[in-house]
């Protein structure tokens, strides 16, 4: 490490870098003393000589109350959290299948493959979601959890597909092999000695899938209707808002109450996601 | 047919579920089918209804008919179409931009050793993690005529006196989109960087800065350079989610104010949805695809470059 | 146990290189079998073609009186130690040398049996319980061979087990090796690329070179009797010394630039011909007079190793090296002489390059 000065370390590091953290976390903040403030603090307008709006000393749990008890929110959590399991499960199961034909099998067109699945990335949701209604009525799935739970993985796969072909590429064939000779079939080499070898890869793209189920907005803005079917972000936008009135309490008590058990969850795994994000731009 | 060989306890019948496990090829298509068959029913097969669509009059309700290439002149032509197209050029062009260069910044800072770096790094990819709509919602919030919390901080700090339209007015709109989509996808950026910094052997900057270059010049001649392949392969994926986005802009101005705000994305949505013509909607959505499809090429092409260099 | 057969075999691979031409090899029960050559020279292939790892473009691979061309890995009764061990670094020793059995569907007292048993021949029971990553590299080779062990095969196949270690441990391993060999008394086909492992431990010994089997034969007669300029340079180190002659018209006499000595009987028939010396340093003398056969140089360089001297000049318009006593008393650039018995002289063919 190069040695420098005192002072440049606190104007060219710790300066800046403070600057970074509060400005990525400031929102989150905002939303947090938002959703406990209650409302006569709450619409203070930006004028006012007193107005307070960095902290509160009057903090309510009001609007985490209304929240979950006149609104559809615990039904929205409950449907997010599910399809995002779900979804994430077919996607795993169909990348660490596919993942493992492209990169350990030879076989004419899988290069084509290969490509063929990295271009359907590229065809954007925004473009797709109009005739996928279409289809997702005819297959008589509207409004329930199956229109999300098997359209996600379209874009779950792609990614799933090239993170663990990475990650395979890595382990050594002699291992399978090995097993092949030892008695396992190729199915049962790959289930039994690739699979559990590539825990960490298939841990980092599971937890990438998860995180990006949650994000997900416009397939389920258009499929689901009803306002139990909802998911979080669905819900919030749609149903916090009565009339042309913004409950921005209530909101941000959403928006705070819907971050968390991605967050949480991330929290966990937050090795495995990095190693997820960097792994997919290398491979 | 099964071959059956000598039974000596050691060899057995080679049964046809065997053969067929061990086949490269057949165990290739089995793996594979159900991964394509959900690409292609709900990808492949959709986006060949969408071209259907786009070249016909469909409606909500009415199944319409060939109209070739109405729908797109019909865009073309729309201003407020128009506008949407230079709208998502200028929120890519330089959301990616702030992305980039602050991504970098951070990479940079987040390379050293110090305290809490692991709380750090893991909280600076929050932005990226909750869900776009929810942190949008934030940022509204913050964005508010009428209680903006920066509005308060700037006038209690004497900075303006009368308040600042952030989603009031068009161009400020734009502005406000680029710097929350900065904000969400920053940490993409930066952790992505900082991988790819990490494997730059400190080697290298030693031996330039024994050479006499100051950090500025390292940064350029060392680290850039050298950084280029991760950073094109970054800036491709971000440009492919920025510039077909939909969830910010719906959520912080809905398109507006007056439809000045929209990009592609949501100018389709309206359209499409809120006005039920689902074969224009179609048309301004393929708009998109071709200049994915560019950008991604010429990715392809300079890294193969680069790659032979 | 049993022998294995193998019949013209090809590998041709899909971008047209031909990496085996048919290869004929008839392996015996019990026996050691080496196969050598330089990277690239198919010995790896042919190995892989018999574990069933490589599709076979044609020709036949018998083990015992069975074909196996088609069949699995998995049912040819074989076991296979790779060069990086390849062990499953998710289970314990033990789990990895019993995984093989477990597959097979072995009883659980059967297998403890077995694994025990192995594991105290090659002695690492007290790393049962470890996981690969706990153990060194010489630990980790005996486990990769404990695993082989363990299922008792027909055909032990090793694909330069040993070229991972370091020296020393190398040559402590071979040794191990070839002990373990003669206890088990099971047929062994055995790939490197280093011609000491060769000699040492093969009980035959096929050089191979860009796809094609050159010699095949005991080690003293590869060593002793060439087949070709290939063999002859390959086998043996420091190399043998080769330098182009032309024979004398009664074929009586090689001669080269400042040489001339005198041939055994079997060039007679070769007079007037260009042909390729081939003699070996250890063949080199230090000359009493000035004989028949003997040649007076200069000395280059001289490596003093302890147990013997490595002499570096040039004869015939070449450098060669020849390996003295260590009683020797020579000074760079002195001259010397040196001595030869024809009947150590080897002759190879100029064009095609096979023995004379």
């Amino acid at each position: 490490m190069l040695i420098e000065r005192k002072w440049k370390k606190w104007v060219y590091f710790y300066l800046p870098m403070a600057v970074f953290i509060v400005f990525t976390l400031f929102p989150f903040y905002w939303m947090a003393v938002t959703a406990f403030r209650p409302d006569t603090e709450l619409y203070a307008t930006w004028r006012q000589p007193n107005a307070q709006p960095l902290w509160t000393l009057a903090p309510t749990l009001e609007h985490v109350k209304g929240l979950l008890q006149t609104t559809a929110f615990p039904t929205w959590l409950w449907n997010t959290m599910l399809i995002a399991i779900v979804a994430t499960i077919i996607s795993l199961i169909c990348g660490m299948f596919a993942g493992y034909a492209l990169s350990r099998l030879r076989f004419r067109g899988s290069e084509f493959l290969g490509t063929a699945i990295f271009i359907t990335y590229l065809v954007p949701q925004t473009l797709l979601f109009i005739p996928l209604a279409d289809i997702i009525r005819d297959l008589h799935l509207g409004n329930t959890p199956w229109a999300l739970m098997l359209t996600y993985p379209t874009i779950l796969i792609p990614f799933c597909t090239w993170l663990l072909m990475g990650y395979f590429k890595t382990i050594p064939k002699e291992l399978e092999e090995c097993a092949r000779i030892d008695g396992a079939t190729r199915f049962g080499a790959m289930v039994r000695i690739i699979f559990p070898v590539a825990i960490p890869g298939i841990l980092s793209a599971g937890i990438f899938a998860f995180t990006l189920s949650w994000n997900e907005f416009i397939y389920a803005l258009v499929f689901m209707a009803s306002a139990d079917q909802k998911t979080v972000p669905v819900g919030v936008v749609s149903e916090l808002i009565r009339g042309d009135i913004f409950f921005w309490g209530q909101l941000m008590a959403g928006a705070l109450l819907g971050s968390v058990p991605v967050a949480i969850v991330y929290s966990f795994f937050v090795e495995y996601y990095v190693t997820g994000l960097t792994g997919s731009v290398k491979g | 047919m099964n071959e059956t060989l000598v039974v000596n306890g050691r060899r057995q019948r080679v049964s046809r579920l065997t053969r067929l496990l061990e086949s490269e090829k057949a165990l290739a298509a089995a793996l594979l089918a159900p991964g394509v068959a959900i690409l292609v029913i709900f990808i492949a097969y959709p986006f060949v209804m969408a071209l259907w669509y786009s070249l016909t009059s469909i409606r909500v309700g009415e199944p319409g008919e060939f109209v070739g290439l109405a729908n797109f002149t019909k865009a073309i032509n729309d201003t407020i179409f128009q506008q949407a197209f230079k709208n998502t050029v200028f929120y890519t062009f330089w959301a990616t931009i702030f992305k980039l260069a602050l991504g970098m910044w951070l990479a940079l800072l987040l390379n050293r050793h110090f305290r809490f770096k692991r709380i750090v790094r893991a909280s600076m990819l929050l932005p990226f993690i909750i869900p776009t709509v929810l942190s949008a919602f934030a940022w509204r919030w913050m964005f508010d005529p009428t209680f903006s919390v920066m509005n308060w901080a700037l006038y209690h700090a004497g900075v303006i006196t009368d308040r600042l339209p952030f989603l009031s007015d068009g161009d400020w709109a734009m502005w406000c989109a680029v710097a929350v989509n900065t904000w969400r996808g920053m940490p993409f950026f930066a952790i992505t960087l900082l991988a790819g910094l990490q494997t730059i052997s400190p080697d290298l900057h030693e031996a330039a800065a024994l050479d006499g270059a100051n950090a500025w010049y390292r940064f350029w001649h060392v680290t850039w350079p050298l950084l280029l392949p991760v950073t094109l392969v970054v800036v491709v994926f971000s440009v492919i989610q920025t510039f077909s986005d939909f969830q910010l802009i719906y959520v912080l101005t809905g398109g507006g104010p007056a439809n000045s705000t929209h990009l592609i994305a949501t100018y389709a949505y309206q359209i499409g949805v809120g006005s039920g013509l689902l074969g224009e909607g179609a048309a301004l959505s393929l708009f998109m695809f071709p200049v994915l499809f560019a950008v991604v090429w010429v990715q392809l092409r300079t890294l193969k470059r680069m790659d032979n260099a | 146990m049993a022998d294995v057969s193998i019949r013209q075999l090809n590998k041709k691979y899909d971008n047209g290189f031909h990496a085996v031409k048919d290869v004929n090899l008839e392996i015996r029960d019990k026996e050691f079998l080496v196969l050598v050559g330089p990277s690239g020279c198919g010995k790896t292939t042919t190995l892989r073609m018999v574990a069933g790892l490589e599709e076979i473009t044609s020709g036949e691979i018998r083990i015992g009186p069975d074909v196996v061309n088609d069949l699995p890995p998995m049912d040819r009764n074989i076991a296979m130690v790779f060069q990086n061990y390849a062990l499953y670094p998710h289970k314990t020793v033990f789990d990895n040398m019993a995984f093989g059995l477990q597959m097979r569907g072995y009883a659980k007292d059967d297998i403890l049996k077995r694994v025990r048993e192995a594991a105290e021949i090659l002695g690492i029971e007290p790393l049962l319980e470890r996981k690969p990553r706990q153990l060194s590299g010489g630990q980790r080779q005996r486990v990769a061979v404990g695993r082989a062990i363990v299922r008792h095969p027909e055909v032990f196949l090793f694909d330069e087990p040993l070229s991972n270690l370091d020296a020393k441990l190398r040559v402590q391993m071979r040794v191990e090796l070839k002990r373990l060999h003669e206890r088990l008394e099971t047929t062994a086909i055995y790939v490197t690329h280093d011609q000491v492992e060769a000699m040492t431990l093969g009980t035959r010994v096929v050089v191979m070179k860009d796809g094609r089997v050159q010699q095949v034969g005991e080690p003293l007669e590869l060593y002793g009797r060439p087949a070709n300029k290939f063999v002859a340079g390959f086998i043996g180190s420091p190399a043998m010394n080769f330098v182009e002659v032309s024979i004398s018209g009664d074929g009586r006499w090689a001669e080269a630039e400042g040489l001339r000595l005198s041939t055994p009987e079997r060039l007679r028939a070769h007079g007037g011909q260009r042909l390729t010396l081939g003699v070996r340093p250890e063949a080199l003398q230090i000359a009493n007079g000035a004989g028949d056969s003997s040649f007076a140089t200069a000395v280059d360089v001289i490596e003093p190793l302890g147990n013997e001297i490595l002499l570096n000049f040039r004869a015939g318009g070449v450098a060669m090296v020849a390996r003295v006593d260590p009683g020797v008393r020579v000074k760079a650039h002195e001259n010397i002489r040196f001595a030869l018995d024809p009947e150590r002289l080897h002759f190879f063919d100029a064009k095609t390059e096979d023995a004379i």
